[in-house]
């Protein structure tokens, strides 16, 4: 009896090996992860309509398994902010990204998002990272969909490799609640 | 537009205020009437009640610390009978008080709030004076002279809903009424738009709505920016369309310094204008379609809107945000063979207009969805002072470039389409239309582009060519000046309006010699249609509010700026 079992899970082995491979666990749920992020697209101004172009026909991000946009931040995992980000919208943009659930991460789209750009100006935002941590920064005004694309391409392989995000971990919204 | 004007004017003023000495003054082709704060009222109501001017285009603020009166009120009106223009100026001291003229012209309400929100001057009478742009924890007058240009002030918390803002509301305690906020994240408000809205039942009871999410201080760049500098700037107040914005800024300054520019420049302008209004319309008829439910509309023409993208691309290296103007003409020649691309675009856009023309003109979801929502006369909006497609959907006649033809528009042979209803499938219609007749204009002037120079070559307004510079001491003496220097156009102050792809796109310019405008005020189109919004939705399903916020072409870099 025992020896016909080892027989028959000897042999389901050698069928599995045509059909499967082996990895861990984390590996394949971060291939799965980074193959279907699904974007929060919080476009406010220019960036936003060059967003629309990556979305659009030419550039068509769900090449990359983005393409199920959620405006609804509890079904999303990638939020891009494409715009300039005004003092009046950082309270807005921080509840939202504590809606959204983990693993979470951001692009900051352009230099208004990432720096403020060139508003130096007494309503706007000098960077969305001053109210919530961003992972990868775009830089252009508005970038070309080709940085975007190559933007979350980068996401993609920090879900792959796994890496560490400090400025993550050790992120404080500051005076915003 | 002459001192006929001016004088007929005087005379009629002269009668209806009789023993009072108003202070008359032409310049740079503008009317402009001084009065005492006193007659504003009076005086804008007689020009309206005599049919003399039928709209009230904008009202502006202006600050000059070092006067003892330190702010000017201006209120630019216009009449589309005869395209004439006059603008009435009336000073304010700090702690004064202006009265409001929201019961002459109902769309004098956000303009107010607005030089309120940004110099602190309050108008008497007016309902609802709050704070339009800034967040509602910004302390100080941000328009100021005296407030520093990079002084920002944190926002710590979201605005809650509220609806205060109609003070003769009278609550109706039997009703059972649910609160709604839509935005400003949302994917029906494009962006940064937040609308409030209080429901009975799936009808729209109460509405309100809060701007200036996206309030990025263009004014207050504009005043820290030399003139050239400035032109970025531009492109990102409409940004679905930039090359008009740069075009109107541009000929603002143009028209102050006195310069007109060469032919060439003019063709290249009225064809990147064309151009703008096709993608312009093509974001406002895809994204109206996609919010309403139809996607297949946003991806077949945004194939089309990369065509242009790549148009602008051979010109300027930049797909969105182009700054291909200067003032005095254009940065440079376009490349060889661009103009043969530009009319084979023409051929290729044509198909795609009747192709969107077959999947939504008879379509009847589209048509249930939007014949008869959003419905406005032409007198109300007129006095809500809405320009452009969603006037012209009215059955209002009205477009600068007919009205008061600029560059070679006079000389072209196009149409004006119009509407009967103003609801939003006669806007969709109107900007279809618009569409046929701009691929009309481009294809009359990229097939006969004029000889000669791109820009004016005064070297006080222009940089020298490269070569010039690198090669002669003259051509690096030029450009050391003019860089050193600035350019500097003459104390005065201008309005000066261009017809762009949402409606009259107006500048007012006040320039004192320096090398940075003093003041520069935008006249957004969508900001005096989108005051209207919460009337119009008031009263109407809930769904339809979608539609009609997707088809005013709400964008907000020019609305909030």
């Amino acid at each position: 009896m025992a020896e016909a079992l080892r027989t028959a899970d000897r042999e389901l082995v050698e069928t599995t090996r045509s059909f499967a491979f082996t990895t861990k666990l984390e590996s394949i749920v971060a291939w799965g992860r980074k193959n279907s992020l699904w974007p929060m697209p919080y476009g406010t101004a220019c960036c936003g309509i060059e967003m629309m172009s990556v979305m659009g026909p030419r550039y068509d991000l769900a090449r990359f398994g983005a393409e199920v946009v959620r405006f609804s931040p509890r079904q999303a995992d990638l939020m891009i902010v494409a715009g300039t980000i005004t003092e009046k919208m950082a309270p807005v943009i921080l509840r939202i990204y504590q809606q959204m659930l983990e693993p979470k991460y951001v692009l900051s789209m352009g230099a208004c998002a990432s720096s403020g750009g060139f508003y130096r100006a007494y309503h706007v935002l000098q960077g969305v990272d001053k109210v919530i941590p961003v992972d990868v920064y775009v830089p252009g005004c508005p970038p070309t969909p080709e940085a975007v694309l190559d933007g979350v391409m980068g996401i993609q392989k920090m879900i792959q490799d796994g890496a560490k995000r400090p400025w993550k971990t050790s992120w404080q919204p500051g005076v915003w609640r | 537009m002459s001192t006929d004007t001016l004088a007929s004017l005087q005379m009629d003023l002269r009668g209806k205020f009789p023993g009072v000495n108003f202070d008359y003054n032409y310049a740079f082709g503008n009317n402009v009437i001084h009065i005492p704060k006193e007659y504003v009222v009076a005086l804008l109501k007689h020009f309206k009640d005599t049919g003399r001017f039928d709209f009230l285009m904008q009202v502006a603020g202006a600050d000059y610390p070092e006067r003892a009166k330190r702010f000017d009120v201006v209120y630019e009106l216009f009449s589309s009978r005869t395209s004439e223009r006059v603008r009435v100026k009336t000073q304010v001291a700090e702690g004064d008080t202006v009265p409001t003229v929201i019961h002459v012209w109902k769309g004098a309400d956000w303009f107010e709030r607005e030089i309120y929100d940004m110099f602190g001057v309050q108008f008497d009478g007016h309902p609802n004076m709050r704070r339009l742009l800034v967040h509602q924890q910004f302390v100080g007058w941000p328009l100021r002279k005296d407030y520093p240009a990079d002084q920002q002030q944190h926002c710590t918390e979201p605005l809650p809903i509220f609806f205060d803002n109609d003070p003769s509301y009278v609550p109706d305690p039997n009703k059972d009424l649910v609160p709604l906020n839509i935005g400003p994240s949302h994917p029906a408000t494009h962006g940064t738009l937040r609308v409030m809205v209080q429901l009975d039942g799936e009808r729209v009871h109460r509405a309100n709505v809060e701007l200036g999410y996206l309030h990025r201080c263009f004014e207050k760049m504009a005043e820290t920016h030399p003139y050239n500098q400035v032109i970025p700037y531009t492109d990102r107040l409409n940004y679905c369309s930039a090359p008009m914005n740069n075009v109107g800024y541009c000929k603002a300054v143009e028209k102050l310094l006195g310069v007109e520019i060469p032919p060439k420049a003019q063709a290249i302008r009225v064809i990147l204008c064309e151009l703008s209004r096709i993608i312009d319309h093509i974001v406002c008829v895809a994204a109206n379609a996609v919010d309403l439910g139809a996607l297949t509309g946003f991806f077949h023409l945004f194939t089309y809107r990369e065509k242009v993208y790549t148009l602008f691309e051979k010109l300027c290296g930049a797909r969105l945000t182009v700054s291909l103007t200067r003032v005095g003409g254009m940065a440079n020649n376009p490349p060889e063979g661009w103009y043969k691309d530009v009319l084979a675009f023409v051929q290729e856009m044509k198909v795609g207009v009747d192709e969107l023309d077959l999947l939504l003109t008879g379509n009847k979801i589209w048509i249930e969805r939007t014949r008869g929502v959003g419905k406005i006369s032409a007198a109300d909006a007129i006095e809500w002072g809405y320009t452009g497609p969603c006037l012209r959907a009215t059955g209002v006649g009205l477009d600068l470039r007919k009205a008061q033809p600029y560059y070679m528009y006079d000389q072209l042979d196009f149409d004006i389409p119009v509407g009967t209803s103003g609801d939003v499938f006669d806007r969709y219609l109107v900007r279809v239309a618009e569409m046929r007749q701009s691929l009309k204009i481009i294809e009359q002037v990229a097939k006969n582009i004029p000889e000669g120079d791109y820009t004016i070559r005064d070297k006080n307004i222009v940089l020298p060519d490269k070569k010039d510079v690198y090669g002669n001491i003259e051509g690096l003496m030029n450009h050391f000046m003019l860089v050193i220097k600035g350019l500097r156009p003459p104390v005065g102050e201008i309005y000066d309006a261009t017809e762009a792809a949402n409606g009259e796109l107006g500048f007012y310019l006040v320039s004192d010699n320096s090398a940075k405008p003093y003041r520069l005020k935008v006249r957004p189109p969508c900001f005096a249609i989108y005051q209207s919004f919460s009337k119009q939705i008031t009263g109407g399903l809930l769904a339809d509010v979608i539609a009609v916020l997707g088809s005013m072409n709400l964008i907000a870099g020019e609305l909030d700026r």
